[in-house]
């Protein structure tokens, strides 16, 4: 026993020592933010990192995160090959880049945005609007409810701030990219996000995590507001190398009539852990939580969903899909909260696994909570191989055996990636799966679109 | 001068393909010329409609004895998917939802397989469009099938009639249809059967597999078998199927009982 908290201590002092030396570089900050960090590394000084003896983290066990003695990740001038293959060009309205965390303006388009909106980091953010960052930061991810969070609070520094003010709408999607670089030492890097819709506002954002090689940890949060009226459709792409750590909390507070589409995917990392919580905190709110994990080799990723239904007449639909290959695991806990008062909720959950080897494992936990007696919340779970009777079905109509299998799978995974407006998004994932089934090119859905349209006018 | 038959099976023998798995047939004789329509009827459980999936290569069965040609090679040791692109088509009893796959997508591929078999160049979309159109008239078909996933939420009726469209796309030398006419209304059956009637043609064969005679009166057979325990007992013409439409199965089994 004496062993495992001084195991414990010697994990959390990688990140307190990686915090006194931050502390010193990052002096220049207002008071507020200080003591908000602050908060974060004494919250986390506290709990340390969390163990599968706790029911939250039961299915992932983050102890190769809390042994590796991480540093804290620099820029090193690297990543503009990962640049060149994942940035949206033209097609985004601006795109923030951060390399190993940090902010850099010559490899970021910053847009011209439209009346109001500011899309930046947050240095830049503070001059211009401290003290509604002063509200606003901080406010929806708490430091108590996840110990990743304090965290990463602790670390608040180069994040990126997207706010759209009241009944302005942006076609394009702002991109906030993320890149790791390979380093010579395990490097931490904490990325913050805060998304602000102010009433009748709409837009896109994209956030992507993306690496090449080498073993890393991204420890992310986002914490997103959308006013009465507001819509955000928010994708979340994960492609980091296959040896990093990545752990993300995204935190969506909704106002009455907000509308929120979430698209998350996971193709990359060792491990992956994803919280996602959906507050639905005004009437008529409406939340839909996409996501597709599509793993193999020794992956695992953990999705934990919540759809909080504060107040009445809240629709919320939920869809995950795993493709696990190899020896991968896959973990999906949704719980759906009914508080008392949240009549009328209206909450769909579905949860479905592709198992594409026998060693893959999934284990999927709805948890529904009621507290509300005329609501409709319905939840189904599945998870099995391909199935064969579909395979025969294809290959009696002269489609390989290999073929079918992969047009199953694929077919399977796009039922998610057709689901994504953002085309950006869509391509590169519908590509990935391509690439990982080594569809063959007549089989491969690339001209779907145009498909789709040319059979419509039948 | 002989005709080579299109399909010849001589004392086929299947049984389920699990261990101890249960004979199915027992013994199958059937040779089809091309140009012909055969009808294999009999009671549930005689096997005929597990002869016309061994046809196809299901795997869940497995061939213990016997041989069959199909245009001049051994079919059995070809997998599905050549017997498909070889031009065997079965119109399934039961067809399979399969969802997130397009009914127009997967059958583009599927005739892109067929042709790519031939040495024919890939349809594109444009031709495959129209390809596809004349044959969704023939089977009255609405165009928004095309859009939707494989029969998923398909009612019985427009699975089959979904079935019987492919099989017009698929253009199939030797089409095997199994129990085509189970859960259809007699609009819809109609429908499906004059459908496929119409694809009967001087170089190519069709399978009737059935229990009752009534999908015969569009697809008026050549040649009509009986089925029973797993062997074809006996051969007729059309009035064979009009015997069992008026007095049912019980006087074959009266006969194998006297034949054995």
């Amino acid at each position: 026993m004496k062993g495992q908290v001084m195991t414990q201590l010697a994990d959390k002092n990688t990140h307190l020592s990686n915090f006194s030396q931050f502390d010193q570089s990052a002096a220049h900050a207002p008071a507020w933010l200080d003591s908000l960090r602050r908060s974060g590394i004494d919250r986390f000084e506290q709990v340390g990192f969390p163990s599968t003896r706790e029911e939250r983290w039961r299915y992932t066990n983050v102890a190769p995160i809390a042994r590796m003695p991480f540093k804290l990740a620099h820029y090193d001038g690297q990543g503009t090959d990962l640049l060149d293959r994942y940035s949206f060009g033209d097609d985004a309205a601006s795109e923030l880049v951060f390399v190993n965390g940090h902010f850099v303006q010559q490899l970021s388009k910053l847009g011209r945005l439209s009346r109001g909106v500011f899309a930046g980091h947050l240095p830049d953010a503070l001059e211009s609007r401290s003290a509604q960052l002063e509200g606003a930061l901080g406010r929806l991810a708490d430091v108590e409810a996840n110990p990743f969070v304090a965290l990463n609070t602790g670390f608040i520094r180069d994040g990126a701030v997207i706010h759209i003010p009241r009944n302005v709408e942006i076609d394009q999607p702002i991109h906030l990219l993320f890149i790791s670089t390979t380093s010579r030492e395990p490097a931490v890097s904490h990325p913050r996000v805060l998304i602000m819709l102010e009433e009748g506002a709409s837009g896109t954002v994209v956030e992507s995590y993306v690496g090449g090689r080498g073993l890393y940890f991204t420890n992310a949060v986002t914490e997103i507001s959308l006013e009465d009226r507001a819509q955000l459709d928010h994708c979340k792409l994960q492609q980091e190398s296959g040896e990093a750590f990545h752990v993300s909390t995204t935190q969506i507070r909704l106002g009455a009539d907000a509308r929120y589409v979430s698209h998350a995917a996971t193709l990359g990392g060792k491990l992956s852990r994803n919280d996602l919580n959906a507050v639905m905190a005004g009437q008529h709110a409406d939340a839909t939580l996409n996501g597709l994990v599509f793993i193999g080799g020794e992956q695992h990723c953990d999705n934990h969903t919540m759809l909080d239904h504060a107040e009445p007449n809240c629709p919320s639909h939920e869809l995950y899909k795993h493709v696990l290959d190899g020896k991968a695991s896959g973990v999906f806990k949704g719980k759906i909260l009914v508080r008392s008062g949240a009549q009328k909720t209206d909450s769909k959950q579905t949860s479905k696994a592709l198992l594409l080897s026998d060693d893959a494992v999934m284990n999927s936990m709805p948890a529904l909570e009621i507290y509300a007696d005329d609501v409709k919340c319905t939840h189904g779970s599945s998870s099995g191989p391909v199935d064969e009777e579909q395979v025969f079905y294809l290959r009696q109509r002269g489609v390989g055996l290999e073929a079918a299998r992969h047009l199953m799978t694929y077919a399977f995974a796009a039922d998610i990636t057709r689901r994504i407006k953002v085309e950006r998004v869509r391509r590169r994932l519908e590509e990935y799966m391509a690439l990982q089934h080594g569809l063959p090119l007549d089989l491969r859905i690339n001209d779907l679109a145009s498909h789709d349209e040319a059979v419509k006018q039948l | 001068m002989t005709i080579q038959p299109l399909l010849e099976i001589k004392d086929l023998y299947a049984r389920v393909a699990a261990p101890g798995g249960r004979e199915i047939l027992k013994g199958v004789n059937l040779t089809i010329n091309a140009g012909e329509v055969h009808a294999i009827m009999g009671k549930n459980g005689s096997g005929k409609s597990t002869l016309a999936q061994v046809l196809a290569g299901r795997e869940a069965y497995e061939v213990t004895g016997g041989s069959v040609r199909y245009k001049g090679q051994d079919l059995l040791e070809l997998s599905a998917e050549e017997r498909a692109r070889e031009g065997i088509f079965l119109a399934f009893q039961y067809p399979v939802e399969i969802p997130g796959v397009s009914t127009s997508y997967f059958l583009k591929a599927a005739v892109n397989a067929v042709r790519k078999h031939r040495g024919e160049p890939e349809l594109q979309t444009k031709d495959f469009i129209n390809l596809v159109k004349d044959k969704m008239k023939l089977l009255h078909m609405d165009p928004s099938f095309m859009n939707r996933a494989i029969n998923e939420g398909f009612s019985g009726g427009e699975k089959k009639r979904n079935e019987i469209f492919q099989m017009a796309v698929m253009n199939p030398t030797l089409a095997l249809m199994d129990e085509t006419d189970s859960g259809l209304d007699v609009d819809a059956l109609k429908t499906v059967a004059e459908g496929a009637a119409s694809l009967r043609r001087d170089d190519n064969a069709i399978l009737v597999v059935t229990h009752y005679e009534r999908l015969l009166q569009y697809i008026v057979p050549d040649i009509v078998h009986i089925m029973l325990d797993g062997k074809i007992l006996m051969t007729g013409d059309k009035a064979l199927a009009a015997k069992v439409d008026t007095q049912g199965y019980d006087w074959v089994d009266r006969q194998a009982r006297q034949v054995g």
